[in-house]
C-alpha cells in the first residue's frame, strides 16, 4: 500500500492567527434521506447524532456536518475510515444512499488566532459577526475562487475543508489574510 | 449586490454562492402539444421591468435549486421558496401584493 499523504504535507504559516494543515482526515460524503431512522441508527452506533440544519455534530474525535438537506460529511480519524465506512453500509442496507471515502479528494486546514473571523471574513462572502456565525455552524461558501466549507469549534478556531487539487491556494490565501491583520487594521492602513 | 435566503439551507447567500438559471414556473406541454407550445416552452420569456419569478441554485452551498420572487428594477426581493411547485405559494404571492398592488406576470396575479 502506498503511504497516503495529506495535500499540504504539514504546512504551517505561524502569526497571530496560524494556518496549518491538519494532515491527514478520514472524511465520508453520506448521501441519503437524513430522516431515515437506520441512518440515525448507524450513526448511533458510532456516537454521533444527526446534525440539525447548517450545524455540525460532534463526539471526541468523530463529528458528522450537515452539507445539504441529503448530505452529511463524516469525520473520522483516517486510520478509521475503513470501519467507519463497513458500519454505514451495514446499518443502510437495501436502501438507497450513497457512502464514499473522499478523504484524499479534500484537505483539511486549522484557522487559529484571536482574529480568525477577520482571515475568514475577508475571503468568503458570509456574515462572521459573533452574533451570527457561532461554534457549531458549518458554511458551505467560495474561498476567493474555490468552493470550501467551514466550521468554528468551541475555542474560537475554525476548520475548513477545500478540494485538494485547491488546497495550495486555499493555504496561500489564508495564510495572506492572516498577514494582512485583522479587519480593523486594514481599513486604518 | 443581490443576497438570496436559501430555503433548504436556511442562510442568507450571495449572488456569487448562487448560479442565476433564468425565468421560473416555464411549463413544457406533453406528447401531441404544438410546435407553438414548444416554441414557447423554449424562447418565450416574460423579461419584466417590475415583479419577476426566477430559478437560483445554491451552487457553492447544498446545491439544491430554489426559486425567487424579486423586483428587476430595484434588486427588492420578495421571497424565495421550494422549486418543488408550479405556482408561488401564497404568502410569496401576498408579500408582493403589498409592495406592489395590481402586479401581474404571466398568467398569475
Ligand atoms: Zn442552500
Amino acid at each position: 500500500m502506498s503511504d497516503a499523504v495529506s495535500a499540504l504535507q504539514g504546512r504551517v504559516a505561524t502569526g497571530d492567527v496560524t494556518i496549518a494543515d491538519a494532515g491527514l482526515q478520514g472524511m465520508i460524503t453520506l448521501r441519503c434521506d437524513l430522516s431515515a431512522k437506520s441512518l440515525k441508527a448507524a450513526c448511533k452506533t458510532m456516537g454521533l447524532a444527526i446534525p440539525e440544519r447548517g450545524q455540525i455534530s460532534r463526539s471526541g474525535d468523530k463529528a458528522l456536518c450537515w452539507m445539504s438537506p441529503d448530505e452529511l460529511l463524516m469525520l473520522v480519524p483516517y486510520a478509521d475510515v475503513a470501519g467507519s465506512l463497513a458500519s454505514v453500509e451495514q446499518g443502510m442496507k437495501g436502501q438507497h444512499y450513497l457512502a464514499e471515502n473522499v478523504s484524499d479528494a479534500r484537505a483539511l486546514i486549522h484557522i487559529d488566532g484571536p482574529f480568525a473571523r477577520d482571515v475568514i471574513a475577508k475571503l468568503a462572502p458570509v456574515d462572521l459577526h459573533p452574533d451570527s456565525f457561532k461554534p457549531g455552524m458549518v458554511r458551505r461558501t467560495h474561498l476567493g475562487q474555490i468552493a470550501a466549507a467551514f466550521w468554528m469549534r468551541d475555542d474560537g478556531a475554525f476548520e475548513l475543508i477545500c478540494f485538494r487539487s485547491v488546497a495550495a491556494y486555499a493555504f496561500d490565501l489564508l495564510a495572506a489574510s492572516a498577514k494582512a491583520g485583522p479587519v480593523s487594521d486594514v481599513r486604518a492602513s | 449586490m443581490l443576497i438570496l435566503h436559501c430555503p433548504y439551507c436556511g442562510v442568507d447567500a450571495d449572488e456569487t454562492d448562487l448560479h442565476a438559471g433564468g425565468e421560473a414556473h416555464l411549463k413544457r406541454f406533453g406528447p401531441d402539444s404544438g410546435d407553438e407550445e414548444f416554441e414557447n416552452y423554449l424562447f418565450m420569456r416574460e423579461n419584466p421591468k417590475g415583479v419577476h419569478f426566477e430559478r437560483w441554485r445554491h451552487a457553492y452551498g447544498c446545491g439544491k435549486w430554489f426559486l425567487a420572487a424579486r423586483c428587476t428594477a430595484t434588486l427588492e426581493v420578495f421571497g424565495t421558496y421550494s422549486a418543488q411547485t408550479t405556482e408561488p405559494p401564497q404568502d410569496i404571492k401576498d408579500a408582493i401584493s403589498a409592495k406592489r398592488p395590481g402586479w401581474a406576470w404571466g398568467d398569475l396575479s
